[in-house]
């Protein structure tokens, strides 16, 4: 089996499982990019889910997220 | 079979909550608890329920909304988690036990409370409410319609009243959610408790607690909560700080299904049906002589609920008999309200209560007519 190659990811956090609920939703109707994944170890804190957005795509939907008021507790780029 | 004990449990669903309940089973794993296709399905559908129930409710963050196995839970939660020692509460002789007993509870440890009566046809004394108001009051505790008569609380005097001293205003929804229009903003709740298997037709085991944004009720509950794992602490973001435990997912589901028929059936139309049915009940049983009917008959907003007695007959004996002989479904006895039953006069005899449902007809309610007439001839 090959190695997978690591990418960069901007992470975002939540408070609770209803807050990522939340969020996905909002992406979703929102053509958002990403995926909910298990939290990884790297963020001590929020629920156990986050929402993985591709580095290199995070600056365009920002602003968005922003403007929409997505809540979420933080933001952290990881290579995953 | 003739059902007419919807107050007690929605035996008469829609088809699809069933439906939905059964592939919960095969689909739904364990909300919150990972990020597999089963988790997220769960956790999912789980917050869909939640938007319906906020739009139902026009309750503005569905995160306030918290899954509870009932309404007693709920009620529990709110009383036991938001009322102190040191605090004094109203309530009111309408009150069902899961209401009246949590707070004779607070009562035993030092809270204070009064209960404002009710007269012979259950309507309450809305005119004490300032006459028990103290320093320390802090909430009204009050049943939007009675279990019993099925009069319903005028909200809008409670509300100028806890408006007016800046108390909570907790509601048991019962016996309306999902039958009247409930507006947690318009109406001034501020914790709203209700179950999911009555008139929101979904299955036993499901219901839940309105909190509003800036009230923080101590659990009842803490344990696994799918997050911050390594803290000793419960979480306190809602709405996992009240749902402490794996959630009922496949309650849930069906809760999810029998929200969707509301929305498209609309709670006026489900309303107007159902008033229909009662009154049509109301109006014939009153006809019958020897036959007591309880309750603010008169009163523009009701919920369908019609409690009787026949003469001095056992209620327990007439709801026998009712099912024995003509297979027609009530509840009879005492309701878990006791208060109520003593300002009908009615704590030795109880009273046979008929309640209506959506699914219900006209045919069958005029057979249950028929049927107390005959039985009140014997």
């Amino acid at each position: 089996m090959s190695m997978r190659e690591k990418k960069k990811y901007m992470v975002l956090s939540f408070h609770s499982t209803t807050e990522a609920m939340s969020f996905e939703k909002k992406c979703m109707d929102n053509q958002i990019p990403g995926r909910l994944i298990p939290i990884p170890r790297e963020i001590t804190a929020g629920c156990g889910l986050a929402w993985r957005i591709p580095a290199d795509e995070y600056p365009q939907c920002r602003q968005q997220i922003c403007d929409l008021q997505m809540k979420y507790e933080n933001a952290t780029e990881l290579l995953l | 079979m003739i059902y007419l004990d919807p107050s007690a449990t929605s035996f008469l669903k829609p088809p699809q909550v069933a439906e939905a309940v059964c592939r919960a089973f095969a689909t739904v794993g364990n909300a919150g608890r990972g990020a597999h296709a089963a988790t997220l399905g769960a956790a999912r559908m789980i917050y869909d329920t939640r938007e319906k129930l906020a739009e139902l409710f026009h309750i503005p963050d569905p995160s306030r909304i918290c899954f509870t196995s009932n309404a007693t839970e709920a009620l529990n939660i709110a009383i036991r988690g938001l009322i102190c020692e040191e605090d004094h509460v109203i309530t009111t002789a309408c009150e069902h036990n899961s209401v009246l007993r949590p707070l004779y509870a607070k009562e035993r440890v030092g809270a204070g409370l009064s209960i404002l009566p009710a007269d012979a046809k259950g309507r309450i004394a809305y005119e004490k409410l300032e006459e028990f108001y103290r320093e320390n009051t802090r909430a009204v505790v009050v049943t939007h319609a009675s279990n019993l008569t099925g009069n319903v609380t005028d909200l809008a005097k409670i509300r100028a009243f806890t408006r007016s001293h800046d108390l909570l205003l907790i509601l048991d929804a019962s016996q309306t959610a999902g039958a009247l229009s409930i507006d947690v903003e318009e109406m001034g709740i501020d914790v709203l408790c209700f179950t999911g298997h009555k008139g929101l037709l979904g299955p036993q085991g499901t219901g839940g607690i309105y909190v509003r944004d800036g009230i923080a009720p101590v659990p009842l509950k803490v344990g696994g909560s799918g997050v911050h794992s390594f803290e000793r602490e419960h979480p306190a973001d809602m709405p996992t700080a009240l749902e402490a435990g794996t959630l009922n997912g496949h309650g849930i589901a069906g809760l999810n299904a029998a929200l969707s028929f509301l929305k498209e059936t609309g709670i006026e139309a489900i309303h107007q049906k159902e008033d229909g049915l009662a009154r049509r009940f109301a109006k014939g049983v009153s006809k019958i002589p020897s036959v007591v009917v309880y309750g603010d008959l008169e009163a523009d907003l009701r919920a369908p609920i019609v409690s009787l007695n026949i003469g001095e007959m056992d209620s327990a004996m007439v709801s026998d008999i009712l099912w024995e002989d003509y297979e027609i479904c009530v509840r009879a006895g005492a309701h878990c309200a006791p208060l109520m039953h003593e300002a009908l006069g009615t704590v030795e005899q109880g009273a046979v209560r008929f309640s209506f449902s959506y699914f219900n007809t006209e045919e069958e309610v005029d057979a249950a007519i028929d049927a107390v007439g005959e039985i009140a001839e014997e």
